[in-house]
């Protein structure tokens, strides 16, 4: 099963054919999901609009630790089964989560000012994400430095797998430590502690990041394939 | 065993024989430390409530300082591939190198911050306190960093890089040294703070010579 992918040809056949659809997937969510955000939802009878900042930060949130996890997932399948598309995939998803890590910051920062009246507190939920930035940052820039694209695939694959104790971090610094970022609200062994009217346009706005997140993904890791080929042909061509 | 104090004594002998390389880091050390006065204003109350904070802070840089050494000699005349090809498994490579490194680096800080301390005007309780999280974080520093050293072998621009990759993974360490020596200063019970910095060391020890060995691998072949 896993090995029917590690053929780069293939991959790229179906992900090219997968990616109209997600695309339009995309759309159609981030459509709905602001549609719903803005518009079709409650004020909060506390925050006012200023509530509307969650539906994009709470989804950049999930998917900045979501990428990591993935990062992390593909750098133990390429360290253990050495596949090949593994580090390519990690490679490729390394500058979207840096992305969204960098998304959550500002929204959070751009929140915090209205509703806890200052732009950044050294809280822990908020100095562990700030950390979880500098280790996409590492993890780009240990990609990239050696001449042997190989080995910078390779050392960026431990260096996620030991950053990933991060992760755990981030997810219960607000259970762990009492400070002034909320506690989880939707992950919980009761219902969500959010009205569904606000839980709607939430999901499905982390929906259409996620279905942006894999449809960037696919695109990056495809014209990284092509990179390779462009190199190679070129090189065969100059011989 | 032997080839772990082996590896040791042949790290140890060509610091001291390198001579003022093992010196540096102490002498960096000293030195920055002695910069934030000057950048503050020497004044007494100000010093010794960021007094520990600073010299935790400055100890992180001057462990960097002698990590980026700690393979790439080794590397660069090849001795590192005969180390590869000998019967002492990389995982007891990366275990010596790092206990080697804290004796030639964070033993010196530790007994250097003393110094910095009576400099910061730190109050004499917490004195002990200082020298307990260095013993304590110190070699934490030199295990966790010896996976950065490997990851970053051969790379361009390694010392930044090492910095960028290393300083995140120290944030830990540093809030809970810090922790520790404000709660002495305040007179608290700083007993949570050392079991949990006894913590890293003992996962370090357990899980960071794993990891510099699969960077090494990585790097030989």
């Amino acid at each position: 099963m896993l090995h029917r992918f590690a053929n780069p040809a293939r991959f790229s056949r179906i992900a090219a054919r997968v990616l109209p659809w997600s695309t339009a997937l995309t759309g159609l969510l981030f459509v709905a999901g602001i549609y719903f955000a803005l518009f079709a939802s409650p004020a909060d009878y506390q925050q006012g609009d200023t509530v509307r900042i969650m539906y994009v930060h709470v989804p950049s949130a999930w998917m900045a630790m979501g990428a990591y996890t993935f990062i992390a997932v593909m750098s133990a399948t390429s360290l253990i089964w050495k596949h090949p598309l593994a580090d390519i995939a990690a490679r490729a998803a390394a500058p979207l989560g840096a992305g969204f890590t960098v998304i959550v910051l500002t929204t959070g920062s751009l929140w915090g000012k209205p509703t806890w009246g200052t732009w950044w507190v050294w809280d822990a939920r908020l100095t562990s994400v700030l950390v979880l930035f500098f280790l996409y940052l590492g993890h780009i820039a240990l990609t990239h430095a050696f001449d042997n694209p190989q080995r910078g695939a390779k050392a960026a694959a431990v260096l996620a797998l030991v950053g990933f104790v991060n992760i755990p971090i981030i997810k219960f610094s607000v259970d762990w430590w009492n400070t002034l970022h909320q506690p989880a609200s939707l992950t919980r062994l009761d219902r969500p502690a959010i009205d569904p009217a606000m839980l709607t346009p939430l999901l499905l706005m982390g929906l259409a990041f996620m279905a942006y997140f894999i449809t960037m993904l696919l695109i990056r890791m495809r014209a990284d394939l092509n990179a390779a080929r462009a190199r190679a042909l070129q090189l065969s061509a100059a011989e | 065993m032997i080839g772990l104090c082996l590896l040791i004594r042949r790290d140890l002998r060509l610091a001291f024989r390198g001579g003022t390389d093992a010196m540096m880091g102490v002498i960096f050390f000293v030195l920055a430390a002695i910069l934030f006065p000057f950048g503050v204003g020497p004044d007494a109350a100000i010093l010794p409530r960021i007094g520990g904070g600073i010299i935790w802070v400055v100890a992180l840089l001057a462990a960097l300082l002698s990590l980026e050494r700690m393979f790439a000699g080794d590397h660069e005349d090849g001795s590192l591939d005969l180390l590869y090809l000998s019967p002492v498994s990389l995982g007891q490579l990366a275990l010596a190198k790092a206990i080697a490194h804290w004796l030639t680096s964070g033993v010196l800080l530790l007994i250097a911050s003393p110094v910095l301390a009576l400099l910061y005007n730190l109050p004499s309780s917490a004195f002990l306190p200082l020298v307990a999280t260095m013993a304590l974080g110190t070699p934490t520093l030199s295990l966790v960093g010896a996976i950065g050293a490997a990851l970053t072998l051969g790379a361009r621009r390694g010392g930044v890089l090492l910095a960028l990759l290393l300083l995140p993974l120290y944030i830990p360490v540093l809030i809970f040294d810090a922790g520790a020596i404000d709660g002495a200063i305040a007179g608290r019970d700083i007993t949570p703070q050392l079991m949990i910095l006894g913590g890293f060391l003992l996962a370090a020890l357990a899980l960071a010579p794993w990891a510099t060995a699969a960077a090494l691998r990585q790097a030989i072949e």
